[in-house]
């Protein structure tokens, strides 16, 4: 098999690869970047918990309307709001950590939405929303992730000062500006739009790994969060491709071999990457004079 | 005397308790002001206040209109994982010239530089922050302050795990503010301290105990007035009637 044919050939043939390539690569330019401040956050299991999240609402979109795109965003995406939007402000109003009322949300949720499933529907269907398939993205879901990719890059442009001190010295903000609530609740908002994008091709359950998987990669090679978020951009999109050859080649699901794809990077950073275990332990012996 | 702050009947607390209790009076413009009192007695919750962190309970602060603050609490929120350099911190400092969408210039740089070397950090500009030490922070962070040129500066025992020289280098700080006519209210522990450099004070515990010139609030009797407020919290006192004095 030539280069040619190994790397090239899938996508120059098949108009359905391209569609997965552009969309996994619009969703790696926004969600990877995203899945850093989610990480830097500690956040990066919130991440997940929001991805159930929205399986309620795709699953009454799937429920009323049948395996159709926009009803299924846009339920997923006013699920993935509420409960957003119900943590933040229980955190804020009360007590009791973020963590821990994003937890009890999100259980609620996914409960309902796996009785929705089961009220209609096969098992095959659940696996659809559960999994989704990069490789069926049509034009309205390629439009989408489109929008949600352009919505937000101009967002964090806007917001990333404030984010960054969000982060690093909340009570400082507080200080200085009100900003700080409004920025935390952009920045949900943000989560769950990328996952709503990530769902129609990974599926809710899948979207999250190219949210935090290259982010937490990233970790490992750089020490400031612009680059980062570069780093980690460049590796959804190294991830992306790869999968996808390697879904083609072996004729496997494109979602897993993705994220998977992912998962090895990942696995690699840990081990190899400049502040790693071998990066660590090398220098960790040697000292200069002062 | 013009007040750039001015406390009516102020009462600030935790769950139905006060922690400052029926504070009335004013702060001078350019006033530098000592805040003492025993563990407990309000004076970190007065800050907090001021900055509007907390809400009053009961009366209010009046602020001048137009006037900056710079807060340093005794306990950051700072996320010392967070990658960021010496520099972002002190930067944040320029947010309430530059806030959320102005580029920062050159002459923004300069100014960093210049807090950076006023607090003797010069050369920490690109140090990570997760390697400063105690100390090094809390010089940081009055770099910030120095950068965020307030009118009202409020620092919580700014000088805990710092040493001698540093020390000295930061009273010299305060003295330079208060030079340039900004208000200053600093939490102190040391009376010596306060005796020596502090021209106002207020003694709290729970209620002012005397506010005024620091020689005539730190007599004796006063500190022990101060000494005998019975610090734990009495779930079967009476209410507070609005408007009330204690």
């Amino acid at each position: 098999m030539s280069l040619h044919e190994l790397l090239i050939a899938p996508f120059a043939d098949y108009a359905f690869m391209q569609r997965a390539l552009a969309g996994s690569l619009l969703l790696s330019l926004s969600a990877c970047p995203v899945g850093v401040f989610l990480m830097l956050r500690r956040m990066s299991l919130a991440g997940d918990a929001m991805a159930h999240a929205i399986l309620p609402g795709a699953a009454a979109g799937f429920v009323l309307f049948g395996l159709e795109l926009v009803p299924m965003t846009l339920g997923g995406l006013i699920a993935g709001l509420i409960v957003a939007i119900l943590a933040g402000a229980v955190s804020r109003l009360t007590l009791q950590r973020e963590d821990a009322s994003l937890a009890a949300f999100y259980l609620i949720s996914l409960a309902l939405g796996v009785l929705l499933v089961s009220l209609r529907g096969s098992s095959v269907d659940l696996m659809h929303v559960l999994f989704g398939t990069v490789l069926a993205l049509n034009d309205q879901a390629l439009a989408l992730i489109g929008i949600i990719t352009a919505s937000t890059l101009a967002a964090l442009l806007l917001i990333w000062r404030a984010l960054v001190a969000e982060c690093l010295d909340p009570l400082f903000l507080r200080s200085v500006s009100g900003a700080g609530p409004i920025v935390h609740f952009i920045f949900l908002i943000l989560v769950v739009l990328n996952l709503v994008g990530g769902f129609t091709a990974l599926g809710t359950l899948l979207s999250v790994g190219l949210m935090i998987l290259p982010a937490a990669s990233a970790r490992f090679w750089m020490t400031r969060a612009f680059p980062m978020c570069v780093f980690a951009v460049a590796l959804g999109a190294a991830s992306s491709i790869a999968g996808l050859l390697i879904s083609y080649h072996l004729g496997i699901a494109s979602g897993p071999a993705i994220i998977l794809t992912a998962g090895a990077f990942y696995l690699a950073s840990m081990v190899g990457g400049r502040r790693g275990l071998i990066g660590s332990s090398l220098t960790r012996h040697r000292h200069r004079a002062a | 005397m013009n007040a750039c702050l001015k406390f009516d009947d102020l009462t600030l607390g935790y769950e139905n308790h006060p922690a400052v209790h029926h504070l009335n009076g004013s702060l001078a413009h350019g006033s530098l002001t000592a805040v003492v009192g025993p563990n407990g007695s309000g004076k970190s919750t007065l800050l907090k206040g001021i900055v509007g962190v907390i809400k009053p309970m009961a009366g209010f602060i009046e602020h001048h209109s137009g006037c900056r603050m710079a807060y340093l609490p005794q306990h950051s929120e700072i996320d010392r994982y967070f990658p960021a350099r010496v520099l972002d911190l002190v930067a944040l400092g320029l947010w309430p010239k530059r806030g959320m969408l102005k580029r920062f210039t050159a002459s923004d740089d300069e100014s960093i530089e210049a807090a950076l070397s006023a607090v003797g950090l010069e050369g920490f500009r690109d140090r990570s922050i997760d390697t400063l030490s105690g100390g090094q922070l809390q010089r940081t962070l009055f770099a910030r302050v120095l950068l965020q040129d307030a009118d009202l500066i409020l620092l919580d025992e700014p000088f805990n795990a710092i040493d001698q020289r540093t020390l000295s280098d930061l009273v010299e700080l305060i003295h330079r503010w208060h030079g340039e006519k900004r208000t200053v209210v600093v939490v102190l522990h040391d009376l010596e301290l306060v005796r020596t450099h502090f021209p106002e004070t207020l003694l709290l515990a729970r209620q002012p105990v005397a506010w005024g010139k620091t020689q005539d609030v730190l007599m004796p009797s006063n500190l022990l007035k101060a000494r005998q407020f019975h610090e734990a919290w009495d779930d079967h006192a009476p209410w507070c009637e609005p408007g009330a004095a204690a």
